[in-house]
This record gives structure tokens, sequence and C-alpha cells, in this order.
């Protein structure tokens, strides 16, 4: 496997539901240890395009390469996931288990760690998300800020070197955004590759190496935050922010 | 009607019966104060054995099968899901019955044209029916037990590497069990239900033992009745076991 100088490097990536296009011919390359915030109306894609990127979603045609691997066929499919981690809108943290269990889980029976090395790296990955007391507990009985920290500590337990975000904190009450947004700025800086599915444009400015505004499918902007809200090229982009920022 | 209601039911047709002019009811068949009676009784109840264990063998089988039909029928790959479709379409047309016949007077012919001299006993045709016309059942009750288990489980599991056996087995199926056990439990007092047709091909379980004292006592109705009682505290015995069952798993899940 021949290392690349990329993260992730997609290029004239299709997608079709039926008759409906959801990505046409999207070029994107990651750098290694890039944050990335991918933005845009409902609808546009950008789920979708982060979703193929570990192949939760099939594309039809194009080429994905995620650290060096050519998204192929099962093999290379497997080796890509394990590459990268997810965290999902709506957690989807295993409710029949425990929150350690959830954690140790992946470790102990996709990679064959024995038990005790499972659990002495999920309480490590519970406290730097700071919740290592509630270990012991089913996700039923956390707060919905602290069950999404607990599937940013799972997916950590596979020790993936990208993190992939599709709107971490869309489920949120607004009153536990920000403790989920830090853990995500701590892995920022420690250096996660990361593309981030979000509406937090806060959260973009502070941890955004570039931004990427997509609609209809289609990568309309890119461009560094600053440029991004200060100076939007285009007619729709700026109309997405007007709405967005209205708030 | 309650249960209560039904067993007292039961027993007003008895003592109605014994208080009677004679005649009209003939309860001394059964009666166990009397020698032959009693001998009858034991006759009847000894039924029980073979009806308990044709059930439980064949839900056992439908369970298994059930499972090996269902797992293709949910594949996103619809040439994988064709076979399994089309058993659940097959089997679930085809009434008890003649089903029955043709595994047992049918099937071994099949067998031995091909070559295989395997006798069927009336045993095995009743298990190997009840537990195919089951299995669609059982197969369906897994599918959407399963499938009621949101997607996103299954895409949490694969983000963390785990495999289609490893997802079944650590995070699809034990959520899906509290919701299959209800339905499943219907199905096996379905079985022991039907598995009374076994008596056609001469399997001595309750519903056979019943008609050959009938033929021997010409007592009908007493016998009948006996027989209905026997099947109802048979059910309600697993329908207890199975609310047991039910809330011990349920309190499983809330802790």
């Amino acid at each position: 496997m021949s290392k690349t100088g990329n993260a992730i490097e997609i290029s004239n990536l299709n997608k079709w539901y039926g008759d409906y296009q959801a990505l046409k011919n999207i070029d994107l390359n990651v750098a290694h240890g890039e944050r990335i915030v991918v933005c845009g109306p409902s609808g546009s894609g950008k789920s979708t395009l982060i979703r193929c990127v570990n192949s939760l979603e099939e594309h039809d045609s194009g080429r994905i390469v995620v650290d060096g691997i050519e998204m192929i066929d099962n093999a290379s499919i497997n080796a890509i996931r394990s590459e990268v981690g997810m965290v999902f809108q709506q957690f989807n943290l295993f409710p029949h288990l425990t929150i350690l269990q959830n954690l140790t889980l992946g470790p102990m029976k996709a990679r064959g760690m024995s038990k005790a090395d499972a659990e002495a790296r999920a309480m490590k990955y519970l406290e730097s998300v700071r919740i290592p007391d509630q270990a012991h507990k089913k996700p039923s009985e956390l707060s919905g800020g602290q069950q999404q920290r607990v599937a940013i500590a799972r997916s950590l337990c596979m020790e993936p070197k990208i993190m992939l975000f599709d709107e971490p904190t869309s489920a949120l009450d607004p009153e536990m955004i920000s403790e989920v947004l830090d853990v995500i700025v701590d892995l920022a800086e420690e250096g996660m590759t990361m593309i981030v599915v979000t509406h937090e444009m806060g959260f973009a400015r502070r941890a955004a190496d570039r931004m990427i505004f997509m609609d209809h499918g289609e990568v309309i902007e890119t461009g560094t935050p600053t440029e991004f809200f200060e100076v939007p090229k285009t007619e729709r982009c700026k109309q997405f922010l007007s709405q967005i920022l209205q708030h | 009607m309650s249960t209560r209601n039904i067993l007292l039911f039961g027993c007003l047709i008895f003592v109605a019966g014994c208080s009677s002019a004679p005649g009209t009811w003939g309860w001394y068949v059964i009666d166990p104060r009397t020698t032959s009676g009693y001998n009858n009784i034991r006759f009847l109840l000894n039924g029980f054995g073979a009806t308990i264990l044709l059930s439980v063998i064949a839900a056992a089988m439908s369970m298994v099968i059930g499972m090996l039909v269902a797992l293709p029928g949910m594949s996103s790959n619809r040439w994988i899901r064709l076979p399994s479709r089309i058993y659940i379409e097959f089997v679930r047309a085809i009434p008890l019955l003649p089903m029955l016949f043709w595994v047992f007077y049918g099937l071994p012919v099949v067998l031995k044209s091909m070559g295989i001299n395997i006798s069927i006993d009336a045993f095995w045709g009743a298990i190997i029916t009840l537990a195919i016309s089951d299995s669609a059942f059982t197969a369906e009750i897994y599918r959407s037990g399963i499938q009621s288990i949101a997607k996103g489980q299954t895409e949490a599991a694969k983000t963390v590497g785990l495999n289609y056996r490893q997802t079944m087995r650590y995070v699809i199926l034990p959520q899906a069990i509290r919701r299959i056990l209800p339905p499943l439990a219907n199905q096996f007092i379905y079985i022991v239900k039907m598995s009374a047709f076994a008596s056609v091909i001469g399997m001595q379980e309750l519903t056979r033992r019943a008609n050959e004292l009938v033929v021997t006592e010409y007592r009908p109705l007493e016998i009948y009745t006996l027989l209905i009682l026997e099947y109802l505290v048979l059910v309600l015995i697993i329908s207890f076991f199975v609310r047991w069952l039910e809330r011990k798993m349920g309190s499983d899940e809330s802790r």
C-alpha cells in the first residue's frame, strides 16, 4: 500500500438514489491532520458524502482512497473502516450494554484485545471526554451530551486516524452542545484528521482549517473559515450564511 | 371469557353430567374411582409425553430453520434474498394436514428414488412437518424483530469494526430477542395445538389416545372434553412460563 500525501482522496464521486443524484462529481482531498467542516442546506449531500468515506453508503462511480487504501472490495472497506471513526447525529450507542461495554466491544471482538487492556483503554478515553464516572451505567441513564461524548470515546477506542462527525450536535439540547464541541475541539488540537458536518458556525471558525459548502450534491464553495465567512464568493453561499447566522 | 371462567364452565359441565339422568352423560368412563375409569384416564394422560416431546423438538427445529431462512432474507442482495422469500411463501401456503401426508407417505418414496433408504416413522414425520410448516412463520417473526432494531445500530457496529456475525451476535440479537419472544411463544402454543394432527398418522399423542378411547367406549363428549382440558392446562403452563421469562428479560433491560 503506497502512502500518499493525503489522508483522504476523493475524485469524481457520484451517487444516485434511484433517479435522484445525491452526489455530483465530487473531488476532495484531505491532508493528514486537516480539519474540514462541511455545511450546506439539508438534502445537499453532505452526510452522504462522509458516509461514502467509510462505505456506509456505496458510491456509484468515482475513486475513494483513504490513508493510501483504495476502496475497491470488502477487504479494503474493512481496512478503511479500521482507520476511520464515526460519530452519528443520533449517537447510536448500544442500549443493552453499559458505557464500558460499549467502548470495549470493538477492541475486544474486532481487534481481539484482552478485556483488561480494552477496559484500560476505554477508561483512558472516557477520561479524555470527561465522563469516567459513568462507566457502569446504561446509555439511557445519561444525558444527550454525555451520550454523544461516549460515542466519541467509543470511536477513539479503535484508535482511528480519521474521524467523521455527522451532525454531532443536531440532536442535542442547546445547553449540551458546547460540552460536545469542546471535546471535538480537543481532538482537533491533538492533530486528528477530521471531517465534520455541522451547522455550528462558531465551532467552524474555532476549529476548521477549511470550509466546504455543498448544495444539491455539489461542492459549491471551499475556502478557509475567514474567506468563507467574510467574503463568500457565490450567491447561494451568501444566502445560506445569512439564513444560518440570523439567529 | 377469562381463563378462570372457562375453567368454571368446564367444572359446570362435569357437575351437570354427574347429576343428570343416566344415558345422557357418562363421566364414568373417566371416573378415577372405578378401575376402568382410572385406567382410561391413565391411558389418556400418557399422551402428554408424546405431545410435549413432539412440540418441543419441532419448535426447537423450527427456531433453527427459521433463523437460517430469516438471515439471508434480510440481505441487501436480492439474489440472496430470493430463496428465503420463496421458501416462506411456499411453506406458508401449504396446509398442515396435506403436508403431513406428503412427508409421511411421499417423502420416503422421494428419498428411495434418490437411493436413500430411510423410513420415516410417525414421530419424525410429525416433527419434520410441524418444524417446516412453522419455520416460515418463525422466520417472519425473526425478520420483523431484527428489522425493528434501528439501522443506526448496524452502522455503529460497522464503524467499530464488527463483522456481520459479530454485529448480529453482540448488537442486534440481544436487542431483538425481547421483541421476538412474545410472538415466538405464540407460535409455540400454535405448534402444541397443531401437534394434534399427528394423530392421523398414528402418533400416540393426546388426540390419538382420545380417539382410540372414543372408539372403544362410545363416549365422545366426556373424552373430548377431557382432551380439551388437557390442551388447556398445557397451554396455560406455557403461557405462565413465557410471561415469567418476559418479565425477567424486561427487567434486565431496564436496569
